[in-house]
């Protein structure tokens, strides 16, 4: 792999992570279970091997996501060399907070950004390591690799600090924190090319099956269970689908596929026509809504 | 297919950077469908077109941005063609965002400079210019843009072509490849135009595509900076970072730089196993034999080419900082995987942006390009930047703030005896000293407001005066008074009460007193300046050790009580923190100890 495309992004992500680690009070992962989290952890082990990652794995759990992505969370957690840390927001599930009765605007504030929160202030993180993309949204594109958080975790994108060569600052004062993005050079396709390549296991939902789904507004969204209210007459139907990228089910629709292998969903994704988080539908509640759920303290 | 190109777009504002890069992703189709749709509903809000698709929006990512319809920050793209990968950085044309320009700048192999044919050349053309010449980004490209709105003029681009070439020159940049395009219908950038028969060259998009990333493979010596000790358990010790120059195999002789300890290479650790070698650009674990000291911010590198460590530099500076860049301030600075204390010992001048003549200056502004003096606290080992950006390239960080003040390249390093010649005299501080039967020596009192330093330092002197010593004690009040009347209370005017404080202590001790010196100095890259003046043996750090809590119980003053109330600002221990001694020659501890118990441990030590 040496002097390829991909050596050359794995070996510029596993720079930025010890960068992040070698400076770090309490460094932490963020884990959300997608593709792009499970390459972060890999790069992660291949980085301090021999030594298993020197951070635990923070993973937020909105209670709604998909059965499939909690299975796999189980079983990672299994794995002896990491720790998973999981944070629910009490107050939310005590609240009855769901994206059927709230909207998905406000669930996601709650259940998402006030949770993460709640986590991070837990445990005083220094150093959060995330999966985040710069192709994936157009604010997460103005993003710096090493992006300053302030004490309550709101980001302000007026004020990043320059970012020069591959010098990143990384002094913090008292509950400042960084999110660091490995992987903000890497595409879709480059992230599918190296889960391949590496053999890295991911959640089934990524490959085409045939699974139950509802139509609603032009999106597909599976029926994963029985909590998600059907209008009168809708019934489920089972269609071949996969998902391009994973968050809470009522929230992410599913795209109708066959490509039930790596190779086939690299040709898909190398072929597609729509934007990789188009099935997201929290980033579009309102305008520029990423860039003020990032203002807010979102991932 | 060639390795990905990083391309920084510059050029004033409303040249059509934005533009630019949206016409060559939808002509590339990287445009997804329900990217374009959104385009299209922005377009109508905020567009500049009249409603007609504005690609400048796909790059213009930020709810502000939008709204006022510029670039404020860099935004990355990626996209790939059939020949190759790019990442795109589209900077920001207006002045006040130069800082978020240089960071696109930075990491670019190459950069488009965009020019309004309608305007020419500006000193904003000029500036980024200068700051990717700086950083020596290897491909120019000037795109004469928005040629359609002055009816494709041969004459047009050929006059703004042979200035810019004026100022490429003068910057010293070889080669710059210019093009009359059309940003907004993509004439010249992904098409050929009807309009310029007078052109014959490639289209801009298809130039990009050919050139080099990478400088060709010259052989290099092997250097890795240590970013990481991995230590998982007794039997293992490995040096994690990224090779920075050359090759590195099992067996090769090493040492390790600034210390030039000699090693060889055990092994190279990757994932799940051993590798037989690796290259620039890879991030590995290497082993050494035997097992000598190494910690992050040291550099590995092959025995037969050892690396120069200096702690004085000649360096070209980019200044960020919303604060003018002042002379003997305490900064930090890292470079490569080193952070220390650093200041600016001189500023030799500012380059003027449209000429590049040299200025006279005292200070550099926001924005400024500079020649500068650079003094670290301790040696670091670095290479110039023209042989490698990853060695000689470093950033300032403000130590109130924290925010990352200037972008610098390092030219060459100063030895200080070489370049400074002293006036020698007969009479020196050794014969002044003995004159007064003892040796002189400065005694510098760290430590809170009300930790008892002047309680010490007074007691202290009465005792040396008592044993006949010829003494002298500077602290707060009788310096404040006279020599330092001008300065205030702002961080500038702290730094220099400081530095001016070490010399008077310095010439002092140059004639042979033993000067007692009782101030806060709160940050420990004071104390290491003032150090820094003096030999070995003639300075001693001392701590005056009490807790925040103690002092302000104590509060003689009432001022730890202002400051709570918010009457007094920046009052250390309260707003602005105090930075313990890391290693101070002696700390007196007056929560357990009796002044007179203190000065006692001075007198012992000082023997």
């Amino acid at each position: 792999m040496s002097g390829t495309h991909t050596a050359a992004l794995e070996s510029e992500a596993i720079e930025i992570i010890r960068e992040g680690i070698a400076v770090a009070a309490r460094p932490v992962m963020l884990h959300s279970l997608g593709k792009d989290s499970c390459v972060l952890l890999h790069l992660a082990r291949k980085a301090f091997w021999p030594a298993p990652p020197p951070m635990p794995l923070l993973h937020v759990d909105t209670t709604w996501k998909f059965r499939d992505m909690i299975a796999f969370r189980d079983r990672m957690a299994a794995e002896a060399e990491v720790r998973m840390i999981v944070h629910t927001n009490r107050k939310g599930v005590d609240a009855g907070i769901t994206p059927f009765t709230h909207g998905s605007d406000h669930y996601t504030q709650v259940m998402k950004t006030v949770a993460l929160r709640q986590a991070l202030d837990a445990g005083r993180y220094d150093m959060i390591l995330v999966g985040a993309r710069r192709d994936e949204e157009k604010s997460r594109a103005k993003e710096r690799i090493f992006s300053l958080r302030n004490a309550r975790h709101q980001w302000d994108p007026k004020a990043q600090r320059p970012e020069l060569w591959h010098l990143y600052n990384t002094r913090l004062k008292d509950g400042e924190s960084l999110r660091i993005s490995p992987l903000s050079n890497w595409s879709e396709t480059d992230v599918w090319r190296y889960i391949a390549a590496e053999g890295i296991p991911i959640v089934p939902l990524y490959r085409a099956a045939e699974r139950p789904v509802v139509e609603r507004d032009g999106q597909l969204i599976m029926v994963d269970d029985d909590r998600m209210p059907l209008a009168p007459g809708e019934v489920p139907a089972r269609r071949r689908v996969r998902f391009r990228t994973l968050g809470c089910y009522p929230l992410t629709a599913a795209v109708e596929s066959d490509a039930d292998t790596l190779d086939a969903i690299i040709a898909e994704t190398l072929a597609a026509d729509r934007s990789e988080r188009e099935g997201r539908l929290i980033d579009h509640d309102a305008e520029a809504s990423m860039e003020r759920k990032k203002r807010e303290g979102y991932f | 297919m060639a390795p990905t190109l990083r391309v920084v777009l510059c050029g004033s504002v409303d040249d059509g950077k934005s533009t630019l890069i949206g016409r060559i992703l939808y002509d590339c189709r990287q445009v997804s469908a329900d990217q374009m749709q959104r385009i299209e509903e922005d377009s109508r809000r905020y567009g500049t077109q009249g409603g007609a698709p504005d690609l400048a929006l796909l790059m213009d990512g930020l709810q502000d941005e939008r709204r006022q319809g510029i670039t404020i920050d860099v935004a990355y793209r990626g996209f790939r063609t059939p020949r190759r990968r790019f990442i795109v950085a589209d900077a920001p044309g207006h002045e006040q965002y130069t800082r978020n320009m240089a960071t696109g700048a930075s990491t670019a192999d190459a950069a488009v400079v965009m020019v309004d044919a309608r305007k020419g050349i500006l000193p904003q053309t000029a500036r980024h210019t200068r700051i990717v010449a700086m950083f020596g980004v290897r491909h120019i490209v000037l795109a004469v843009n928005k040629m359609d709105l002055v009816a494709w003029d041969r004459g047009t681009f050929a006059s703004i072509d042979a200035a810019y070439r004026t100022v490429a020159e003068e910057i010293g940049l070889a080669r710059v490849a210019s093009f009359p395009v059309s940003a907004l219908s993509g004439d010249n950038v992904t098409r050929r135009c009807a309009h310029t028969p007078w052109y014959r060259g490639p289209g801009l998009l298809a130039h990009l595509e050919g050139l080099e990333a990478e400088p060709p493979a010259a052989r290099q010596p092997f250097r890795m900076p240590v970013q990481y000790v991995n230590r998982p358990n007794p039997d293992f010790r490995g040096y994690c970072g990224r090779i920075v120059a050359g090759d590195v195999s099992p067996g090769d002789p090493v040492r390790v730089s600034p210390a030039g300890t000699a090693a060889e290479i055990e092994s190279i650790v990757v994932w799940q196993g051993t590798r037989d070698s690796a290259t620039r650009g890879d991030s590995v674990t290497l082993t050494l034999k035997p097992d000598v000291a190494v910690s992050r911010g040291d550099v590995i590198v092959a025995a037969q080419d050892p690396l120069e460590a200096a702690d004085q530099y000649r360096a070209r500076l980019l200044w960020m900082g919303d604060e003018p860049l002042t002379v003997g301030r305490p900064y930090r600075l890292k470079l490569h995987t080193h952070e220390v204390g650093a200041t600016v010992t001189r500023i030799r001048h500012r380059v003027d942006i449209d000429d590049g003549s040299e200025l006279a200056a005292v200070q550099l502004e926001l924005n400024d390009l500079g020649v500068i003096n650079l003094a670290t606290n301790r040696p670091i080992p670095f290479a110039p930047f023209d042989e490698s950006r990853e060695l000689g390239g470093f950033i300032l960080i403000d130590r109130a703030t924290n925010a990352t003040v200037g972008a610098g390249t390092i030219t060459y390093s100063l030895m200080r005896a070489a370049n400074v010649k002293w006036q020698d005299f007969d009479i020196t501080a050794e014969v002044r000293a003995d004159l007064k039967r003892q040796r002189a020596r400065c005694l510098w009192l760290t430590g809170l407001s009300a930790s008892g330093k002047s309680t010490v330092a007074n007691l202290l002197e009465r005792h040396l005066v008592s044993e006949s010593r010829h003494t002298y004690l500077l602290d707060g009040d009788n310096v404040r008074h006279g020599l330092n009347r001008d300065l205030g209370f702002t961080e500038a005017d702290r730094v220099e009460n400081i530095r001016r404080v070490a010399e008077v202590a310095r010439l002092m001790v140059d004639a042979g007193l033993i000067v007692i010196v009782s101030f806060i100095s709160p940050f420990q890259s004071e104390r290491d300046f003032a150090r820094s003046l003096f030999d070995k043996d003639e300075f001693m750090e001392i701590f005056v050790d009490a807790s925040v809590e103690t002092c302000a119980r104590r509060d003689p003053k009432g001022l730890y009580a202002k400051a709570k109330r918010g009457e007094i600002r920046n009052f250390t221990g309260v707003d602005s923190p105090y930075e313990r001694p890391e290693r101070p020659d002696l700390r007196l501890d007056t929560e357990k100890l009796s002044p007179e118990e203190c000065v006692e441990l001075v007198i012992e030590t000082l023997v």
